[in-house]
């Protein structure tokens, strides 16, 4: 590494962009350290620019070659709204990272990875990994409907997938606990890796306690910095605290307090609301600026 | 000529007409006017009353002042050109003994330090000395132009700071000075560490201590932002990279109280609320990052950054802003002059007082904060005399929001991925009398070293370790150091 001629200092322009689902967006972005480095499990914290809030992401895969990483978004509040705006050619001014612990990954057996909406992000480089160590992966993954399922041929590459979608128009009909169930009773599952909103990792945790099967979930906590210095992230794991950003952000499913979790989860939700409100009325400069853009040829 | 275009004579008055001046106060914006506003307190002096203030100072054959100074500015020396009307004398020797004179003019507890110390304070109140501090290094940002730059030899040897806090930024600015090549890493996106993200803007402007960061940028030092050791790069990469490190990574983790309700919504670390608030600028309604805005706020703690969220409870509207301290008033570790600042914009003290709970309503939010008296007891360790608690003296203090302050310990992100740094039991880095570590080349300061203290010390630190490291990198070890051993004075807050 030189000093001081850090590859990831200053801007992190994007590379490309595609929509995965009608609110998950895939951005790649330039970012040489940290597609080197990272590990599965791990996160970075962007930064947007001036004025914008500090949010952890998932990286959800890394081109060490085009020194790259891929975040995968969705779009839920200002934040998150304002960086799937982004196109190919415009820049994120701060990315710092990889952070959080890597995932703890069993080397033989049979691993099910379940994703749950925009988790299916988080599990992807979770499978890829397992696969090259050469475990067996079946990846559930579930949305809503055909049109909210994510990532089905990436994680194809690394396993068997089995797809659900909740009205039955893709895959199995039903959840991605109903098609876990299946596997459990089938017998034969080394380890899950479980990511999704908390109910849904709740509700697995839950599933496989009685079969002793481990089971890791990562948890997307409310954090600042991302190294352990605000305490904002911190999670109930076995009756003792810990925060989600250096200890975690995966822990085990059968020790974490869900309950705690989901409810600190929902302390700035009036302010979401009130934040997407502002942006609203900020709209009509926004397309101008949008239509100077298009004018000007930028590729989406 | 000086600034106001008077021109700059020597003092001619006499001891006695010295003694018979009294001492300037500093002008501040008006209590309930202050209480909702983010603007700085302090005011600053004009240049005649900083004149004024600075025939005050007797010039001491024993300079006390200067061995009570963390980082030994020559005190006499910047005052007495000051009072002879030389404010850019003045400025070019403070700076040539502080890299951050704006910073420490506003946040150095002077009244325990070189004020403490000063001669005049036996007889009646002592030389406002942190108040001409500012004065002359406010002066200075304002003419940084007209300032003598002096560009040293470039020594081909390169050093990496870990940290962009007050003890990283001293160092800095020390080895730059010397002609080495710095390269300060940093966690978060602007350099200043706890400048930035702990002390609010109504104490330290971010303009004022952004200009001294580029002060420092400009004399040569370069800043990587987003850049976190132990995870972005690992120490061993940085010794690989460079011929000596100065970690002053600070002591990032809050510690909590360990009571039940502590994971309430509502309850939060200080770090977490003043670094939403400043670093995020959440004091701002524009802003993407959201805070609580508390309308009856406990804050439990009695140092400086206690003071810094109860006051900063209030600006953001709460009506009824607590500190709730276990301790009574004279154990207050935070600088007089805050608690002084805090109590006049309405803040209540519930001192001897000490939480057990924190209650919940049935969302999920605090509602209160269950409490117990205490009582003074037989000194402790540390000297202070031991709160023990009243028994039957439980009481609730309704509130929506308990912001904790009561310390941080070590962050162990770095520390954990170099499993050569030697460690105290608290995993604070152990140095010898020189701020080296175990690691050849590898040197420590700040709180990683010393445990939550003060922005001084850690810049006392940052001073002596640019020394050492200088000494290092020249082959002149052990180094022959002009910066005075200062106590590790005791800012815990137990």
């Amino acid at each position: 590494m030189a000093p001081s001629t850090c590859d990831d200092l200053g801007m992190h322009p994007i590379v490309a962009r595609d929509q995965l689902s009608p609110n998950v967006t895939r951005l790649v972005l330039e970012a040489p350290r940290i597609a080197r480095i990272r590990r599965p499990g791990q996160f970075v914290i962007v930064r947007k620019g001036p004025g914008a809030e500090r949010i952890p992401l998932t990286i959800a895969d890394a081109d060490r070659e085009a020194g790259t990483v891929t975040l995968i978004i969705q779009a839920v509040g200002k934040s998150t709204m304002d960086l799937v705006e982004l196109v190919p050619g415009e820049t994120i001014q701060d990315v710092a990272g990889p952070l959080g612990r890597p995932t703890d990954l069993i080397d033989a057996g049979h691993a099910v990875c379940v994703g749950g909406g925009v988790g299916t992000a988080v599990i992807l480089p979770i499978a890829q990994e397992l696969g090259r160590r050469g475990v067996e992966v079946t990846s559930v993954i579930g949305g809503r409907s055909r049109e909210w399922v994510i990532l089905e041929d990436e994680l194809r590459a690394a396993g068997q997938v089995v797809t659900c979608t909740d009205d039955g128009s893709y895959g199995r009909p039903g959840f991605v606990t109903e098609a876990l169930a299946d596997l459990l009773v089938g017998g034969g599952v080394d380890a899950i890796y479980a990511v999704g909103p908390v109910p849904m990792m709740r509700a697995i945790s839950e599933q496989s306690r009685p079969y002793g099967v481990h089971t890791f979930v990562s948890l997307n906590a409310i954090m600042v910095d991302g190294t352990g210095m605000c305490g904002g992230c911190r999670v109930s794991i076995g009756g003792e605290t810990k925060y989600a950003c250096v200890d975690g952000p995966e822990f085990d499913g059968h020790a974490v307090d869900f309950a705690v979790l989901a409810d600190r989860l929902t302390t700035y939700r009036p302010f979401e609301a009130a934040a997407i409100e502002r942006r609203e009325a900020c709209k009509v400069p926004r397309l101008a600026h949008e239509a100077n853009r298009e004018a000007a040829g930028a590729v989406r | 000529m000086t600034d106001d275009g008077t021109p700059m004579t020597a003092s001619q008055l006499t001891k006695k007409e010295r003694m018979a001046i009294l001492r300037h106060d500093m002008l501040e914006q008006d209590p309930e006017i202050r209480a909702h506003n983010f603007d700085e307190v302090n005011l600053g002096y004009a240049l005649d009353i900083a004149r004024q203030e600075a025939e005050r100072c007797l010039q001491c054959p024993k300079e006390y002042c200067i061995e009570g100074c963390p980082v030994a500015v020559n005190i006499p020396r910047f005052i007495s050109y000051l009072r002879d009307g030389d404010v850019h004398a003045a400025a070019e020797s403070l700076l040539g003994d502080n890299a951050l004179p704006c910073v420490t003019g506003r946040v150095c507890p002077q009244e325990t330090q070189c004020e403490q110390v000063c001669l005049r304070a036996k007889t009646g109140r002592p030389v406002a000395i942190g108040y001409l501090e500012r004065f002359v290094a406010d002066w200075a940002q304002a003419h940084n132009g007209e300032l003598a730059h002096a560009t040293p030899r470039a020594t081909q040897k390169k050093v990496a700071i870990v940290g962009s806090g007050p003890a990283g930024l001293t160092a800095a600015g020390e080895l730059a000075r010397r002609g080495h090549a710095v390269t300060v890493y940093e966690a978060f996106h602007a350099a200043g560490g706890v400048l930035l993200y702990g002390i609010p803007e109504f104490r330290l402007p971010k303009s004022v201590v952004q200009r001294e960061v580029d002060r420092l940028v400009a004399a040569g030092v370069t800043i990587e932002p987003n850049a976190i050791i132990g995870k972005t790069y690992t120490l061993a990469e940085l010794r690989e990279s460079f011929d000596a490190i100065f970690v002053a990574v600070g002591a990032g983790l809050p510690v909590f109280m360990n009571v039940p309700g502590e994971n309430l919504k509502g309850v939060l670390s200080a770090n977490e609320y003043l670094t939403r608030v400043n670093l995020m600028g959440a004091w701002n309604p524009d802003s993407d990052t959201p805070v609580l805005h508390g309308q009856r706020v406990v804050v439990v703690g009695g140092g400086n950054v206690a003071m810094d969220s109860v006051r900063t409870a209030r600006r953001l509207g709460a009506a009824e802003a607590r500190i709730c301290y276990r301790r009574s008033r004279d154990e207050l570790p935070a600088r007089a002059e805050e608690v002084h600042h805090a109590e006049q914009e309405g803040v209540i003290f519930d001192l001897l007082v000490a939480p057990l709970e924190v209650l919940g309503d049935e969302r999920g939010w605090v509602r209160g904060l269950r409490c117990q008296r205490m009582e003074l007891g037989e000194p402790d360790e540390s000297g202070r005399r031991r709160p023990v608690p009243i028994e039957g003296s439980e009481f609730v203090i309704d509130c929506d929001m308990v912001v904790v302050a009561i310390g941080t310990r070590a962050n162990p992100v770095l520390t954990s991925t170099a499993p050569d740094l030697r460690l105290n039991k608290w995993g604070y880095i152990e140095t010898d009398e020189f701020g080296l570590t175990s690691l050849p080349g590898v040197f420590a300061g700040g709180d990683i070293v010393r445990g939550a203290a003060t922005v001084i010390l850690a810049m006392g630190d940052g001073k002596r370790a640019a020394a050492s490291i200088d000494a290092w990198l020249t082959g002149e070890w052990p180094p022959a150091s002009d910066v005075p051993e200062v106590a590790v004075a005791s800012a815990a807050e137990a």
